[in-house]
């Protein structure tokens, strides 16, 4: 028997086998040790022995009004912000679904949020919304508008942070639509056209259910960034002021680097996977359903 | 002929009205770059002023901005290269094999948190005295690469036609030979939008070098965020570091422009 005999018979596994081993060391491993982690009481810094606590870490930490308030408010930055995602992102995209002039530098512009550096997004946006000299107040000063503290105040440091990520991700959905739209077959627009259907009747009845699976995916795929989101909020406000823009990976980050308190962080990580994992379930289902 | 105007104005009114808010941010921080503090901090702000390129010469020369960068490089290049060299193959099986299960095992990486694995690593990486070290950086990054060469990659071996390898087995060659010597010279496109796209990811990645990382192999995105930890920003010398760290990513996007369209959007859109 030859090696390359066995190699080859064997290509099922052994292609995907060093893959898989690094992703089951780097993440399957790490996933069951927080959730070990998550019954006990360790905290790094105390120097005392870890001892478990079973479940009564997952009592303490998910009705602590902290934990309570930060679960409410990434869900509001993630709706706020998807939201107006989906709508405007769909919007342009139907503008500019037509050919035009300049058509590839419009997508080159609408590329650049995206693969931008977030941290050095964040501390630009962070001078735009500056109370006393940022652009953002300078435009509603000469609008006659009433200024805002943006990100200063605990009022309004949620809807700026999902300007931000409005900002940077509404390209995004735009160029999905727009791939989507490309995607799509002819016919049923030139039948729409021969029945004398009108622009409103031929984007309700003939692009919007085309669009759906697409735009729904493209909807829960985001809904999972948004969830996740750090760079921006940790580089613009730190969680801040005091725990108003706190969401709750940027609690559990502070939890496990800043009070070290490994047992309640690893509470929000497993709450937070799982939160993740549910989304992530619906996705395949949806792709399934749509054969996507 | 006026309506065809009128209608081509209003249009290129609309591609300003989304290309200007999409640009400006960008158009000011480069600006900015370029201004004294006294001119920044102006109130109203200032939209004519002579430039200046003490900023960009203060982040170069008092910070070490230049070996952030090729921390940057080492661990970005290093973590595509070894994601690569893992994932093509594990790609190849996952199209060729049809193994859903495998491809879902590995998308989670890509959508879980990454703090989730953050805590436990930095424990792990503290024990086994990896902290500051490129090598738990590399391993870190590499889950933000891999994800995406095996997703693209998978989806990008499916529409290879099969009749090419097996015309190739028929005429003796292994499976294995056949990848090699076939397939993977056909897949130069797939391979340029996975390099360019977990590149830029990696290159941008802030949490997991934030701990992982202190002065030793700090990268850019920490230069950059240290930056605005002292008590009075610096904001030009910051806006400088920005536009510096944001360059390379504009430039491979700029060159790969086309690749790194699909690859973004290949997640929502079949094909």
């Amino acid at each position: 028997m030859t090696k390359s005999g066995f190699v080859e018979r064997n290509l099922k596994i052994l292609f995907p086998l060093p893959a898989v081993t690094f992703v089951v060391v780097m993440m399957l491993f790490p996933v069951v040790y927080t959730l070990f982690l998550s019954f006990t009481n360790w905290n790094l810094t105390s120097g005392m022995p870890l001892k478990f606590v079973w479940l009564k870490s997952y009592a303490r930490v998910l009705t602590e009004p902290r934990f309570l308030s930060a679960l409410g408010r990434t869900f509001s930055f993630t709706l706020l912000a998807v939201a107006v995602e989906i709508l405007l992102g769909l919007a342009l995209a139907l503008l500019l679904n037509r050919e035009f002039k300049g058509k590839s530098a419009m997508k080159l512009i609408l590329l650049l949020p995206l693969v931008a550096t977030p941290v050095a997004i964040g501390i630009v946006w962070n001078l735009f919304f500056d109370p006393t000299i940022g652009f953002m107040n300078y435009m509603l000063t000469i609008l006659g508008l009433p200024t805002s503290e943006w990100v200063s105040n605990t009022e309004t440091v949620i809807p700026s942070l999902a300007l931000v990520d409005i900002w940077q991700w509404t390209p995004m959905i735009t160029l999905i639509v727009l791939a989507g739209l490309a995607g799509l077959s002819q016919e049923p627009y030139e039948s729409a056209r021969v029945d004398g259907a009108n622009a409103y009747q031929t984007f309700t009845q003939i692009t919007l259910p085309m669009i759906a699976p697409t735009l729904l995916t493209a909807m829960i795929l985001r809904s999972i960034d948004a969830l996740k989101t750090f760079d921006i909020i940790y580089a613009m406000t730190g969680g801040g002021p005091g725990y108003a823009s706190e969401t709750l990976n940027v609690m559990a980050f502070k939890y496990s680097f800043e009070y070290f308190r490994m047992g309640q962080s690893s509470v929000i990580l497993i709450f937070l996977f799982l939160l993740v994992l549910l989304l992530s379930m619906a996705i395949m289902r949806l792709r399934k359903r749509f054969e996507l | 002929m006026r309506v065809s105007f009128t209608r081509r104005f209003l249009f290129a009114l609309v591609l300003a009205g989304v290309a200007i808010p999409v640009l400006f941010p960008f158009v000011w921080m480069l600006a900015s770059s370029f201004k004294t503090q006294v001119d920044i901090i102006a109130w109203p702000p200032k939209f004519i002023f002579t430039p200046i390129v003490g900023n960009y010469v203060k982040v170069f020369t008092e910070q070490n901005f230049l070996q952030y960068f090729i921390n940057s490089s080492i661990v970005g290049v290093i973590a595509v290269g070894l994601s690569v060299a893992l994932g093509l193959p594990a790609a190849y099986s996952i199209a060729r094999f049809q193994q859903k299960r495998l491809s879902v095992f590995i998308l989670v990486a890509k959508l879980m948190p990454g703090i989730s694995f953050l805590m436990p690593w930095y424990i792990i990486f503290s024990r086994l005295h990896l902290m500051d070290s490129y090598i738990a950086l590399i391993l870190s990054h590499m889950l933000i690469a891999l994800p995406i060469v095996v997703w693209i990659m998978s989806s990008y071996f499916e529409t290879i036609p099969i009749e090419m390898e097996e015309s190739a087995m028929v005429d003796g060659a292994t499976r294995q030979r056949a990848f090699w010597s076939i397939i993977l010279p056909v897949s130069g496109p797939g391979i340029v939008t996975s390099i360019t796209l977990s590149f830029i990811f990696s290159w941008n990645n802030f949490m997991f070098s934030q701990v992982l990382s202190m002065e030793r192999t700090k990268t850019l995105p920490i230069a950059v965020y240290n930056f605005v930890s002292y008590a009075e920003v610096d904001w030009g010398a910051v806006m400088a570091a920005a536009v510096a760290i944001m360059t390379p990513a504009i430039i491979l996007t700029m060159i790969f422009q086309k690749y790194v369209v699909k690859g973004l959007t290949m997640g929502a859109v079949k094909g």
